[in-house]
């Protein structure tokens, strides 16, 4: 049972990949990509490190793909433009994907794992620890500073990106909610008696 | 017999399949009685009389609108994409049912019991905003794209706050399974153990972030049916129409759900007197539900931008403020130690 889902996790992970790549239409590209999000998931599950499984699936497909599809939906791109374009960097692609494909090759072509060692092999969480426990005791105990940082690196990034896009504009008409929350009747309308044939 | 159930590959998925069918069945044919309720409730409030011509009493009017919808031609527009076209209502329809997976409605009635049930829930209602951009998108026309678009910003907006809320919960109880949150809940006091003493602002708030991620009145500007057309619905008919219709209730009635096993102690009994029990967790679930029914009849609808500053700027920090509030009182065990309620 365990062998049939890896498979066909790993399945869903290389076909995702694949036609991420080769999808003509973006939109499927991003749709693939969040099949092979997904699928990885479930190999995490399998591992039974299934609190980053789940991480993984909030962060990376709930929240960073949902941002990559709407970027991909509203922008115009023109695909003839863009093949031309992808055409004159392809051979520097394939010399790195050769590159990356021949440095796997050599470091598991020569590996041969003694069958003792699956034994000797330690256990990533302590026994009767939870994999989410043996997380937090790692990241907050630990690593807590330089979980911090990392933090700190996020907020600098999320400064800049807004300083950088935050513009006021004078000539635009602003709802000021607190203002509009304050209005009372008495404040806004005012009954007149107009007499018929006149004015004000 | 037995061991046919338990030891055989065949046997095991029998069962699997089974529990599944125990669940999923009697969910759908509750949701056309809910579906029922909500326009009685709803008719009730504006004194009109609701459906009441299929059936006695109208009880069999879902079925028939069930009956009307499968029988209606699928109009696919021109230049739609098909595939995502008819996959968006699909994962709508099937994000809302595998939720129920780890939903507990009884001590040991669970078809999952997981470790990361509550993030398992959380991951799951993420994705259904992918039934909505994709059905939006793959119309292949203006007012759906718009609407999606609208629809796909307010849910994850709303997501951010039912995260901090929900990470107050778990700090509390020092675990995310469902179980081990309703039996933090347990206490000699019945419902003065619940968590919806301590955590009252948050239960409120989840309760509000609840109907704008369900995209429920008031916060169901997608949809709008009285000044817009219906947002990323309007090229939608027949069966993937209904399937947008069955995944938009089953939110409904799985955020009633979580809303009974987060604060309301589950099938935990109000008063000591009385056992613990399913019914419990069902009468909580109706409970909440007549509220999201009520809430539908009486509120008026918020407009966008309101919407937005109420999720980012009043929601978000006051979430926040809880989360690290639970945690100092957890960990100092402020007042009786209410908030700390770890196995020791």
């Amino acid at each position: 049972m365990m062998v049939f889902a890896f498979y066909l996790f790993a399945i869903c992970v290389i076909a995702g990949g694949l036609f991420t790549v080769v999808s003509r239409n973006p939109v499927h590209s991003v749709l693939w990509l969040i099949l092979a999000f997904l699928s990885s998931a479930g190999l995490f599950v399998l591992l039974g490190a299934e609190f980053v499984a789940m991480l993984l699936i909030i962060v990376y497909v709930g929240a960073v793909a949902v941002l990559f599809l709407f970027v991909v939906m509203m922008l115009d791109v023109d695909f003839a433009e863009l093949k031309a374009e992808m055409a004159k960097y392809m051979p520097l692609a394939l010399l790195i994907g050769l590159i990356i494909l021949m440095q796997f090759v050599m470091a598991f072509g020569a590996w041969e794992s003694n069958a003792a060692a699956e034994g000797l092999r330690a256990q990533v969480t302590g026994l009767n620890v939870q994999n989410t426990a043996a997380l937090g005791l790692i990241l907050y105990d630990d690593y807590f500073l330089l979980f911090q940082l990392a933090g700190m690196i996020l907020l600098v990034a999320m400064i800049g990106a807004i300083v950088l896009t935050l513009r006021h504009r004078v000539d635009v008409k602003r709802q000021d909610v607190v203002a509009q929350m304050m209005r009372d009747p008495a404040k806004t309308m005012e009954l007149k008696d107009v007499k018929s044939g006149q004015g004000l | 017999m037995v061991e046919f159930f338990t030891q055989t590959g065949l046997g095991m998925g029998l069962l699997l399949v089974g529990q599944v069918l125990l669940l999923v069945v009697p969910l759908l044919l509750a949701l056309a009685f809910l579906m029922y309720a909500d326009r009685k409730i709803w008719a009730a409030v504006m004194m009109r009389r609701g459906p009441n011509v299929v059936g006695v009493f109208g009880l069999l009017q879902s079925f028939a609108d069930f009956l009307k919808y499968i029988v209606k031609e699928v109009v696919v527009p021109a230049g739609a994409d098909r595939a995502v076209f008819f996959l968006a209502p699909m994962i709508s329809f099937v994000m809302a049912m595998i939720a129920w997976a780890v939903i507990p409605f009884n001590d040991t009635w669970i078809l999952a019991d997981i470790n990361v049930a509550i993030l398992y829930v959380f991951a799951i209602s993420s994705l259904e905003v992918y039934g909505v951009i994709m059905g939006g998108w793959a119309s292949n026309s203006k007012y759906p794209f718009l609407g999606s678009l609208r629809s796909a910003a307010q849910m994850i907006s709303y997501e951010v706050s039912i995260g901090l809320i929900i990470i107050g919960v778990i700090i509390s109880t020092g675990s995310m399974n469902f179980g081990a949150i309703v039996q933090a809940q347990e206490g000699g006091g019945g419902l003065l153990h619940w968590y919806f003493l301590p955590h009252f602002p948050m239960m409120i708030l989840f309760f509000i972030s609840a109907l704008a991620e369900t995209n429920r009145p008031p916060f169901d500007l997608p949809e709008a049916e009285s000044e817009l057309v219906a947002g990323y619905q309007v090229e939608y008919s027949s069966t993937p129409f209904l399937l947008f219709m069955i995944g938009e209730l089953v939110a409904v009635v799985l955020m009633c759900a979580l809303v009974s096993l987060l604060f309301l102690g589950g099938w935990l009994s109000p008063v000591a007197f009385l056992p613990d029990g399913f019914f419990w967790m069902f009468i909580k679930m109706l409970g909440v539900f007549f509220m999201f029914s009520m809430v539908k009849a009486i509120t008026p609808r918020y407009r966008y931008d309101q919407l937005m500053r109420l999720g980012w700027k009043v929601f978000l920090p006051f979430s926040l403020f809880w989360v690290v509030f639970t945690a100092f009182a957890a960990k100092f065990e402020w007042f009786w130690g209410i908030y700390a309620r770890w196995p020791m």
